[in-house]
């Protein structure tokens, strides 16, 4: 492919340089400056939605905000203690029920299904149990739970919350958990095999622990994901203006702090709402932040 | 799986093990068993909720529910075709907006335009987005968003007011606003999406546009935009899925009226926001009347989540 030198100083250099008048470059350009453009008004609303929780709600942070009942409507001063209590206390309840299932769902569907039909519906299920909207998961627990008092006859409670919250995670904690088992090279469960170990002991033993980050990432995103749903928690686990009373009485949480006192037409409610926006916000991202550090791991 | 040896499965039966450990396995494989099937078992017990629910409501309203704008709890009147419309438009003009963004930023941060640390740190950023409550968004929507949209509306209204859609005054809360907090909320999906879509288009479809002479971005649009198109289309419709059944932050901003209107600055209504609002306080036919909205809303849904799977499982088969 070597060119004569007849050939070589036919190509004119002049030819070959960039004219950022001509048409097409100057498409090039705009297109360029337009994505960069729907790149920054993306990026726009998450700067100034943190922008304006972590100023408006950072500033009223204390001990006492963090530690008190919220006050009677019209009353200044309180806190929000109760509602970051019962929020832990939803979410402990929802992954308490979640991961296990999810866990040993993902687990059949990675290790035992073998693709069969059975295993199809499961994923087919799964990925239509993802997209079934926060608030029908509330609209079930309640035809389920609240409306047929089966907790001790109790309607509203902390439980109901946490299991429309497990509703929720469950489709997370198994995908997370099937995908992770599928990225387990095959070679480690022959190895298993090899030195006697029975089926159950090499999923316990040696593919479970194996893939440990890449569930625990996905479900420590589940578990925030969680903690700041607010739909399913309406009329579960209602509200509470006092501290918690146990499992099965209405609980507290921050998501519905926020949307109830956001609406409120008094200053010291909507105070208490960007407060608790700030504490769940900075819980949430610290979340996200430690299943990337976590994801680095895998 | 390059070897051409047994399945652990079968390996695992060729050998001759003790009762005791047998039944350990056959129990455990019996309880995942179980657990996977907790998610049929969920499925069909939210439908048959729903339905149960649901049954006094089609018994009286039938399909006048659905056509009929007339909520009256008091007089036990139910229609829910505001809230039907509501839903429909706020999720289909969300995305509208959201889907240019959307795969505009996606190409973005995976063409080469800029320095590869400012891109990831973009894509982190659009992720961090969906981590966002939606609550925090409604709250945010509520003190900071529609206070600064009001003026421009306004003058909206001014200089349209002579269209229908454009025809109310507005006065806070409405759709307009309640459609933007939805771009913010379905942008990180359709962008991660998007994104996938674009690095999975083979390496060499962009290495022969760039051989026959095309510059980045006749490439970008007529060779790897096409590529991808069934993979982002797939985005999208989870996108609209979500959108659809998003609940908080359009509760917070929509105004929640009952009454039907034509524009969009006025006051409007979205199924979820309609159950997030009265199945607290509801009883007897309105909570039946709310299920049969409810059911409305995991229909719409449950058809939209399952073309969206079925136009990804099509694109998966196309360049392996």
């Amino acid at each position: 492919m070597a060119f004569s030198s007849a050939q070589r100083s036919s190509f004119q250099r002049s030819t070959l340089r960039f004219t950022a008048g001509l048409p097409r470059n100057r498409w090039n350009l705009f297109c360029t400056s337009l994505a960069g453009l729907f790149a920054a008004i993306a990026v726009l609303p998450l700067v100034l939605v943190l922008v304006y929780v972590l100023i408006k709600g950072g500033a009223l942070i204390s001990t006492q905000l963090l530690s008190q009942l919220p006050p009677a409507p019209g009353l200044a001063g309180g806190g929000i203690g109760n509602a970051i209590l019962g929020t832990v206390v939803v979410t402990v309840v929802a992954s308490l029920i979640a991961i296990p299932v999810g866990v040993g769902g993902g687990i059949y569907l990675a290790e035992y299904s073998a693709g069969g039909a059975f295993a199809q519906f499961v994923r087919f299920g799964t990925n239509v149990l993802a997209g079934v909207p926060s608030i029908i998961c509330g609209v079930f627990v309640y035809g389920l739970i609240v409306s047929t008092r089966v907790f001790f006859d109790q309607s509203y409670s902390a439980m109901a919350g946490g299991i429309a919250l497990a509703v929720l995670m469950l489709p997370t904690v198994i995908k997370t958990t099937d995908e992770a088992l599928k990225l387990v090279p095959n070679e480690l469960r022959w190895g298993a095999l090899g030195i006697g170990a029975s089926k159950f002991v090499t999923v316990i033993r040696v593919t479970l622990p194996a893939a440990f980050t890449p569930i625990a990432t996905g479900v420590v995103l589940g578990i925030a994901r969680a903690a700041g749903e607010t739909a399913p928690l309406i009329f579960t686990a209602l509200f509470s203006p006092f501290w918690p009373e146990g499992l099965f009485s209405p609980i507290a949480t921050m998501s519905v702090l926020i949307f109830n006192f956001a609406i409120m037409p008094y200053e010291a409610q909507i105070a208490l709402a960007w407060a608790a926006s700030f504490v769940l916000v900075v819980m949430i991202l610290a979340a996200n932040l430690f299943a990337r550090w976590l994801g680095r791991f895998a | 799986m390059g070897m051409r040896a047994p399945s652990p499965d079968q390996l695992f039966a060729y050998r001759h093990r003790p009762p005791k450990e047998k039944w350990v396995d056959q129990g455990f494989r019996q309880l995942v068993e179980v657990l996977a099937s907790v998610v049929g078992v969920l499925l069909l017990g939210i439908l048959l909720t729903v339905l149960s629910g649901s049954q006094q409501a089609i018994a009286d309203y039938g399909f006048s529910f659905l056509t009929s704008s007339d909520w009256d709890p008091n007089n036990d009147r139910y229609g829910a075709f505001t809230a039907i419309y509501g839903t429909i438009l706020t999720s289909v003009l969300s995305l509208v907006i959201a889907v240019p963004l959307g795969v505009g930023t996606a190409i973005f941060i995976t063409e080469n335009l800029i320095p590869l640390p400012i891109r990831h740190v973009l894509g982190v950023m659009v992720e961090l987005l969906a981590a966002i409550p939606s609550v925090v968004l409604g709250l945010w929507a509520i003190f900071v968003m529609e206070p600064f949209l009001r003026p421009i509306l306004q003058l909206v209204h001014q200089l349209l007011g002579w269209l229908p859609f454009f025809s109310t005054e507005p006065q806070g809360p409405g759709v307009t606003p309640a459609v933007l907090i939805l771009v913010v909320m379905v942008l990180p999906i359709i962008t991660a999406i998007a994104r996938d879509s674009i690095q999975q288009v083979p390496v060499e479809l962009r290495q022969a546009a760039y051989g026959i002479g095309t510059t980045r971005w006749d490439a970008i649009l007529r060779v790897i935009l096409p590529a991808a198109v069934s993979g982002i289309t797939g985005g999208v419709m989870l996108a609209l899925g979500r959108a659809m059944g998003e609940t908080m932050a359009v509760t917070m901003i929509i105004g929640n009226s009952t009454k039907f209107s034509w524009s969009l600055l006025a006051p409007g209504n979205t199924i979820s926001a309609m159950l997030a609002n009265q199945f607290g306080e509801a009883d007897g036919h309105q909570v039946s009347a709310l299920m049969y909205a409810a059911l409305v809303l995991i229909v719409l849904t449950l058809v939209v989540n399952v073309l969206a799977q079925w136009i990804v499982r099509r694109l998966s088969l196309k360049y392996n």
